[in-house]
């Protein structure tokens, strides 16, 4: 049942992002951007570039990840759609977690184009793609849990675009640590053991998911 | 003393920042507390009579 | 409550000017220990006299989040008012101890260890990100509107935060190991006594200007609520006159 719910509301989430395009026309293009400015801001000193790769994906990442989170809060905040959600009696753990799945495919397909972007652009040479994708599905998975909860708790708010990146960037820290440090090993640029970090990205991501679907409820019907 | 400079800024920063959180609380209770009414602020104590 | 409010107009009582006046004979107790009772240190010099003021300021900073944090469980368990003002009030003043701790400990790093600050030190950037959290906390408490609705979003992001900060630690423990941080400067028994005393006579006066604060704070909280409540009657008033004019 429940699982039927959350790729319910996935689903519905993906469909309005696919109909309107969002995520093609405007966070695609803007994680590029990023991506070309640190470029800008750093190219003329090559190893620096080189040794900053992993960083500077996630960085990236962090951005767009807001820009994400936003576009998938706004789509509950009009029309006051979330109440309808609840209406329909979906749980809202799985209101939760749909979203949050929505939200971590589109930044998944989003961290495709921007490995490409960092093998053009930056020179990068991958040494264990293995470690690379699994560093993107655990990371993302955290970051996209943790941004559905700070998304729904600042839906109600009217400075939320303001405050969402002040709550949302600390939260995230340890995934910036641990996603760059594991790059670093998977892209070769430093010598590290990039497998042991992925405990600690899953570990922020299980606590993420646990309290999202535990709170997630409480917001929707309080706030 | 060595380091004096440096103790005097930690020191004194922190002091200062200390007392002028202190005043601004006192401040803001003497203006909050002359508008509402004796009754209404329950969560006192009675101890000063 | 029984307890009628005296005719004054502030937010003291007889527990808080003991705390306060406790709260500054300790002040003096410490700066003079400080100054010139507790010996210099073999390396660090006299720059160890930082330690009385850095110290107590990081343990209260934690004392006050753990606040927050039970303050922010309380709330979402039982919708206590109570505990809601204390978790916001202790988050205030968590988050001065934590800028002061952040504050002393560079300028204590720059003779000391020849920086200000250093992207390997675990508890450095630890702290530094709690700050930061404590900020993203209280704008959210400071946004207004529902007031049952700001106590629930305050208190989920106590919780996240609490829950998040060993995950964080882990990471810049990872992260960096060549920790500059002095590894437990209490509990390894290189002190001298009278350091170690006038180190626990700080613990002392930091924990009484906390529950000084804390308890001013959480008035000034209560005391704005009913202020909006008497506002909220009074325009009830008016408008139930304007129907009765008709």
């Amino acid at each position: 049942m429940m699982l039927a719910d959350v790729l319910l509301v996935a689903a519905k989430d993906l469909r309005i992002e696919w109909r309107s395009r969002v995520t093609v026309s405007q966070v695609l293009p803007f994680a590029l951007l990023v991506l070309v400015l640190f470029g800008f801001a750093l190219d003329a000193n090559r190893p620096v570039l080189d040794a900053a790769t992993g960083g500077l994906f996630w960085v990236a990442v962090m951005f767009v990840s807001i820009v994400a989170v936003q576009r998938s809060t706004s789509i509950e905040t009009t029309d006051g759609a979330r109440r309808a959600l609840l209406l329909a009696g979906v749980e809202p753990a799985a209101v939760f977690l749909g979203k949050a799945a929505a939200v971590a495919l589109q930044l998944l397909a989003v961290e495709v184009v921007m490995v490409g972007g960092v093998i053009v652009l930056y020179d990068a040479s991958i040494e264990s793609i293995g470690l690379l994708v699994a560093t993107c599905l655990v990371a993302t998975v955290g970051i996209a849990a943790a941004g559905t909860l700070l998304g729904a708790l600042v839906a109600g708010v009217r400075a939320r675009e303001t405050v969402l990146p002040i709550l949302l960037l600390p939260v995230l820290a340890p995934v910036l640590i641990g996603a760059t440090r594991a790059f670093d090993d998977a892209l070769g640029t430093v010598a590290v053991d990039g497998w042991a970090w992925l405990g600690l990205l899953a570990g922020f991501g299980a606590i993420n998911i646990v309290l999202g679907a535990l709170a997630y409820g409480v917001l929707l019907e309080e706030t | 003393m060595t380091h004096l400079g440096y103790l005097l800024v930690g020191w004194g920063t922190t002091l200062a920042a200390g007392a002028a959180y202190a005043i601004s609380l006192i401040r803001r209770g003497r203006r909050l507390s002359a508008r509402v009414p004796a009754d209404r602020r329950r969560w006192m104590t009675a101890d000063d009579e | 409550m029984t307890a009628i409010a005296p005719a004054s107009n502030h937010t003291g009582s007889r527990t808080t000017r003991l705390l306060g006046a406790a709260v500054l004979l300790g002040l003096v107790a410490l700066i003079l220990l400080g100054f010139f009772g507790a010996p210099e240190d073999d390396e660090q010099r006299d720059a160890v006299r930082m330690i009385f003021i850095h110290v107590p300021s990081a343990i209260f900073t934690y004392v006050a989040f753990v606040t927050t944090a039970i303050g922010s469980v309380m709330w979402l368990l039982r919708r206590s008012i109570w505990w809601d003002t204390v978790a916001g009030a202790a988050a205030e003043i968590g988050l001065l101890f934590c800028g002061l701790t952040l504050f002393t400990g560079s300028v204590w790093g720059r003779p000391t260890w020849n920086t200000y600050w250093d992207w390997g030190d675990v508890r450095l950037v630890t702290t530094l990100i709690l700050f930061l959290m404590m900020i993203g906390y209280l704008s959210v408490r400071s946004l207004g509107g529902d007031e049952g609705a700001t106590a629930t979003r305050a208190a989920v992001i106590g919780v996240l935060a609490a829950a998040i900060l060993p995950i964080v630690n882990r990471s810049v423990e990872w992260w960096e190991n060549n920790t500059l941080h002095q590894k437990s400067t209490l509990t390894d028994g290189d002190l001298e006594n009278l350091t170690l005393f006038t180190l626990f006579v700080g613990f002392a006066v930091w924990g009484l200007f906390f529950a000084w604060s804390l308890i001013h704070r959480f008035r000034i909280t209560w005391l704005e609520r009913e202020l909006r409540a008497i506002d909220l009657d009074r325009a009830l008033d008016e408008r139930r006159a304007e129907r009765d004019d008709v």
